[in-house]
């Protein structure tokens, strides 16, 4: 199968697509060999699309019963060496949140998008939200560490979906892509690199002779290089606690500590080579508009409007959502009198800034259950701010 | 001087794993044992072979085999097999685990994986209720059985597995228990040198937890029961394999060719990308 590689990167140039289908295409231009999936609104579109794709150059494509067993395959075929991904939205997203876990404790690589629509239960299937961000971070239990992006635009549904899985593949986390039904049903100009330039990363294969290799040994890092089956390492992966040989250690609170804190630090220790955040109109700024996904586009064209009006307002955009960007949301309170926060939820990445803004007040505009917000409704709040 | 013994499967099991953490008298050794010689006898190549185990007391196999091996979450081994599987064909993939994992957690699963006809090879130790947190009723457990939570007898009826896996669309289907050791090792072997989706129930002593609330409290009461209700019915209707006190029917219920989900998928893409054509 490794023969069929023909038609693996679209041609470079302008297309206009979707962002469900940006995404797919995203994913295939990562090296994506695998993908399993369960039909779900607005998500849907990214496994149709792949389902005929796939198979030009020898990637594979299966429908599977459930988001559970999807996740479950993807993580299998992780393990036997390739790069796999799935696509959601919250409901299977919901479902996943076990094996989520189970991806962050085995190291397997691995992507989920998860194009999020009104919530909770089955909510509103063709509407756009942002209530699975908190979901993203903290959904499975236990403590672990994951890696969210959040796209803006159909461009970007491309851009990071690729980055998703150079993350997954540098820090063997689930890195996920946390679109929202608008960038993924949108269509607009997306421009493809040419194949060459873009960045692919590998991840990292053992050092070590076979009959010295230990899966779960970390590099400086945190990292621990990753043999895959087949190859002939015979090593075990269990999602008990294990120790460096992969081996349950379900007794040991040496091993447990040492692991799970082991887990969390190789993301948060390479924070600044993770987090990505775009500023726009900051330098001067009194008051600050934080925003992510697609409500970023209305906060700024607000600010514009804002600058337009005399106001002195900048846009910090997240584009990590996590690990969150708390050093570039701290730089920024420390200098604007006010933050606005924009959020098409109750209120949850919020929390975050606040927690960042500590003494700089931060005005919450919560939208729900309709388009996201107007560049007017959000620069109603800055006026009212200043 | 004093040669240093080697048991001749030693090289089949991971021995920083043992010792296993079976009770006495459990059957699940007798499981492991049997696959350990069907590998043996059949010379695999364990660089090639990976086992996949859910959660419970014969979930631990997968860490005991001296292959590429995987312990998943609850109910979760089939579709992670079927990943790895699909991922790289050359692969042997076997999945070990118990009757609350694969039937009840994983149940959907399971009859999704038959019905594709995926070429995973899946062993069921069947010992009729949840060993590991402690003997609750489960998928298998027998009409009046005693468990933790049954304890005026369990109204549920339990499933028939090899029926449900010939509904299925398995194309090997087999049943026996642990006392049928040369049986189950042929079975076994049989199955790995098979297409598609593959599945062998073995009827497994759990006297500690299980056998201990039904007056069979030793390994040897209930392999006496075994013995004294099997019968072997080759090819006999699934639907009629009943496990009861008086009748356990085993033997080998299906085995039939039909193409694999993985040589069908592999197939369809050389032809996609005769077609495919340059940009």
């Amino acid at each position: 199968m490794s023969s069929m590689t023909k038609k693996r990167v679209l041609p470079s140039g302008a297309r206009f697509m979707s962002g469900d289908i940006a995404c797919a295409e995203g994913a295939i231009a990562a090296g994506c060999r695998f993908f399993a999936g369960y039909p779900i609104t607005p998500a849907t579109e990214i496994a149709e699309h792949l389902s005929a794709r796939m198979p030009e150059f020898g990637g594979i494509y299966i429908q599977m019963e459930d988001e559970i067993a999807s996740l479950v395959a993807v993580i299998g075929a992780s393990y036997a060496g390739l790069k796999a991904m799935t696509a959601t939205s919250g409901p299977g997203f919901s479902l996943m949140q076990e094996n989520i876990g189970l991806a962050a404790m085995t190291e397997a690589p691995c992507v989920i998008v998860d194009i999020m629509r009104g919530g909770p239960s089955t909510g509103q299937p063709t509407l756009p939200g942002q209530q699975d961000v908190m979901q993203a971070k903290w959904g499975s239990h236990g403590d672990y560490s994951i890696i969210a992006l959040s796209p803006s635009s159909v461009q970007e549904m491309f851009n990071l979906t690729i980055e998703a899985f150079n993350m997954a593949e540098t820090y063997r986390v689930p890195a996920l892509v946390m679109g929202d039904e608008i960038v993924a049903h949108m269509w607009e100009k997306v421009v493809i690199p040419p194949a060459s330039e873009i960045r692919i990363v590998n991840r990292k294969k053992p050092h070590d002779s076979r009959d010295k290799y230990e899966p779960f040994m970390p590099d400086d890092d945190l990292v621990p290089p990753m043999a895959c089956f087949g190859e002939g390492y015979r090593f075990h992966a269990t999602g008990l606690t294990h120790d460096e040989y992969g081996y349950p250690r379900t007794q040991s609170s040496e091993v447990q500590s040492k692991l799970v804190r082991r887990l969390c630090e190789k993301v948060s220790r390479n924070e600044d080579k993770i987090i990505r955040v775009e500023k726009v109109m900051l330098e001067d700024a009194d008051v600050a508009v934080v925003a992510y996904g697609i409500v970023a586009r209305a906060a700024l064209s607000a600010v514009r409007k804002a600058r337009e009006a005399g106001i002195k307002a900048g846009l910090l955009r997240l584009i990590t959502l996590w690990p969150f960007p708390e050093k570039h949301v701290a730089a920024v309170t420390n200098q604007v009198k006010t933050i606005v926060v924009p959020e098409m939820n109750c209120g949850q990445m919020v929390r975050e800034v606040e927690r960042a803004a500590k003494e700089t007040p931060v005005a919450f505009l919560s939208k729900l259950g309709e388009d996201p917000h107007t560049p007017n409704e959000i620069l109603k709040v800055i006026k009212g701010n200043i | 001087m004093v040669q240093e013994m080697v048991h001749p499967f030693s090289k089949y099991l991971r021995s920083a794993m043992i010792p296993h953490i079976w009770c006495s008298g459990c059957g699940n050794g007798v499981v492991l044992n049997s696959f350990v010689h069907a590998l043996d006898e059949l010379q695999m190549d364990l660089d090639k072979l990976v086992v996949v185990s859910g959660i419970g007391c014969i979930g631990r196999s997968a860490g005991y085999t001296n292959a590429d091996s995987f312990h998943t979450t609850h109910g979760r081994a089939i579709p992670f097999a079927t990943g790895v599987k699909l991922a790289n064909p050359e692969l042997e993939v076997v999945v070990i685990s118990g009757d609350g994992d694969l039937f009840a957690i994983g149940g959907n699963h399971f009859i999704h994986a038959a019905r594709r006809n995926i070429g995973i090879k899946v062993i069921c130790a069947n010992n009729f209720n949840y060993g590991m947190t402690g003997g609750q009723q489960g998928p298998t457990t027998p009409l009046e059985s005693l468990t933790t939570t049954t304890p005026y007898g369990n109204i549920e009826h339990p499933f028939n597995l090899v029926h449900l896996a010939a509904a299925s669309g398995a194309t090997y289907v087999a049943r026996w228990t642990t006392l049928h050791v040369r049986r189950l090792t042929q079975s076994i072997k049989r199955m790995l040198q098979k297409e598609g989706f593959c599945f062998i129930e073995v009827v497994t002593p759990c006297p500690e937890i299980f056998g201990r609330h039904n007056k069979m409290r030793t390994g040897l009461e209930m392999m006496e029961w075994f013995k004294r209700s099997s019968v072997v019915e080759n090819f006999s209707d699934p639907s009629k394999a009943e496990i009861t006190p008086e009748r356990i029917v085993v033997g080998e219920f299906v085995n039939v060719q039909k193409v694999s989900y993985e040589k069908f998928f592999h197939e369809k893409l050389a032809q996609i990308n005769e077609k495919a054509v340059e940009w």
